[in-house]
């Protein structure tokens, strides 16, 4: 579904991404682990077209996206929950929801998607008209996944979702990516520094460090690697 | 005191303050989506005074009715001024996009004087008579002597584009997604909104009332020229200021303070300080309240 061939992104002079390869087929849900700065987060957003690529490819469902606009490639069903969870935060619950669904115009579907999403989240039900800058850490990191959802991805990509969260509403949030990827079948790309809940819940897994990927493998067997476990793992 | 004399004042000073709203307006909706002090804005409002003063003096030729022939030139100044804003944005400030701020400010800048030069190589440097006069409206005859037609026109054009422009805002697609942009111009990207023609739009608006203003207040004072953008873009700017720059309330609201202040000040003080007035509230505010009446305090992430 998702094939990204050789692309090294550059801020200035510093390389970021060195020669990264990444396959991702449909209804997998695949992660990238890695260190702080090691260039998860510029991965995806080279992907969204927001960082620009250097050089390499990034193939969407047989289409050439490296060089298009953000927006277009929003539109063929990539959606983002960026590191931070970049709620908008002088917009409602509600408003933010809206949002996600800014390439749509379907009203009635958007009405049943967001009824989709407080079921998964009833707090987010609870606070519709809260503005989103508001809510707490885990509200908002609910919040930024339902607007991703909004969108009704194929392919959705989260960025250190359990970043700064306590552990249950980790697993909670977890559960909901598990959830989400078997009953509509998106594709989920995850980024994680918690190596361990990651490679859980991932069918494959990349490990990148500082701008190369160094190793990929299966999730199981990659949470069974000595040098993964001694790196990552903290065993 | 006197009263009659206080109800005029009062009512000059909603005048003014509504032009520097019109005005204000351009700035701080740019300046909330891009960060950037468009100091080419009070040119298109002048653009906007030249362009219904030509439209105007050519219609007249054909001995239209006036209120049909200002209609006609106001509109015409509203679409010209609109087409210079986008352009503007195009040629000069899109192109510094990823440039560091001062780069656009200093293009900006740039472009003012550029345009100011430009109308009096290709107008004139007199002031020129304005044509568009509107005929005595007779339901303000008892109080004609506080409140002329033309105010009473400025004032509700004001509050009409004030009310549309909340709506258009508050509930249209577009409106969310200016207010998306405003907060998080990544993030906006994301949802797939398209920010260059977020940005196209907000400049399209801005430069909309600003012609409007520019039309009115030509109307209402009976002559321009090519300057008249420079004194009135500050204000409008002071105004911006003063409400809390990036806050569309904020800059109606230190609009009318502007502009009453302006008006009371000549009124009961002395005419001698009238651009004055407008300085020290900047100052004042500057040092005691520096986010402006109603704007947000920024946290720079260091």
């Amino acid at each position: 579904m998702l094939k990204i061939k050789n692309i090294s992104t550059y801020y200035g002079n510093i390389q970021a991404l060195k020669d990264i390869t990444i396959d991702v087929s449909e209804g997998e849900i695949i992660t990238l682990i890695g260190a702080n700065g090691a260039g998860k987060s510029t991965t995806l957003m080279s992907l969204c077209g927001i960082v620009p690529v250097k050089s390499g490819s990034i193939e969407f469902e047989g289409q050439e996206i490296s060089k298009m606009n953000p927006d277009r490639i929003v539109s063929l069903g990539i959606s983002q929950v960026p590191e931070g969870r970049r709620i908008f935060p002088q917009l409602s619950v509600r408003e933010n929801l809206d949002m996600g669904a800014f390439l749509r115009n379907d009203k009635d579907e958007i009405k049943k998607d967001i009824e989709y999403v407080y079921d998964l989240f009833p707090r987010l039900a609870e606070r519709r008209h809260q503005q989103g800058g508001t809510l707490s850490g885990g509200e908002q990191q609910m919040l930024a996944i339902s607007r991703a959802l909004m969108a009704r991805p194929r392919l959705l990509l989260l960025d250190e979702p359990s970043l700064g969260l306590a552990p249950l509403i980790v697993q909670q949030i977890f559960d909901i990516i598990k959830k989400v990827n078997q009953e509509n079948n998106t594709t989920v790309f995850l980024v994680e520094q918690n190596a361990n809940m990651a490679l859980k819940i991932a069918h494959r897994g990349y490990v990148l460090e500082t701008g190369k990927i160094s190793m990929t493998d299966d999730a199981d067997k990659l949470l069974a690697n000595e040098d993964v476990k001694k790196a990552y793992l903290g065993i | 005191m006197n009263l009659e004399y206080f109800f005029s004042l009062f009512l000059g000073g909603l005048t003014r303050g509504s032009i520097y709203a019109l005005i204000a307006l351009g700035y701080t909706m740019v300046y909330g989506i891009i960060k950037l002090i468009n100091f080419a804005h009070g040119e298109i409002y002048m653009i906007g005074a030249f362009t219904s003063l030509i439209i105007g003096a050519a219609l007249a030729m054909s001995g239209m009715n006036p209120i049909l022939i200002f209609v006609l030139a106001c509109l015409a100044a509203i679409v010209y001024s609109a087409a210079y804003g986008i352009t503007i944005e195009r040629l000069a400030y899109r192109p510094l996009r990823k440039a560091p701020r001062l780069s656009v400010l200093i293009s900006a800048i740039g472009m003012s004087i550029f345009l100011q030069n430009y109308v009096l190589l290709a107008q004139t440097s007199d002031f020129l008579p304005f044509p568009l006069v509107l005929p005595n409206m007779k339901f303000l005859k008892p109080i004609e002597h506080m409140m002329t037609t033309t105010q009473f026109l400025i004032l509700i054009s004001t509050a009409v584009v004030m009310v549309l422009l909340t709506i258009l805002i508050k509930f249209t697609r577009m409106g969310k997604a200016m207010r998306a942009t405003s907060q998080d111009k990544d993030m906006a990207q994301l949802v797939g909104i398209n920010v260059d023609r977020v940005i196209s739009m907000t400049f399209l608006i801005g430069s909309a009332t600003a012609a409007l203003g520019g039309v009115l207040i030509s109307s209402h004072i009976g002559q321009i020229n090519f300057y008249i953008g420079f004194i009135a873009g500050i204000k409008a700017f002071v105004a911006a200021v003063l409400g809390g720059i990036g806050s569309i309330p904020g800059a109606v609201l230190g609009s009318f303070v502007l502009g009453l202040t302006e008006s009371f000040g000549t009124g009961y003080i002395s005419s001698d300080y009238e651009d004055a007035f407008a300085f020290i509230i900047l100052i004042l505010i500057l040092i005691f309240k520096p986010a402006g009446l109603l704007g947000r305090k920024e946290n720079e992430k260091v």
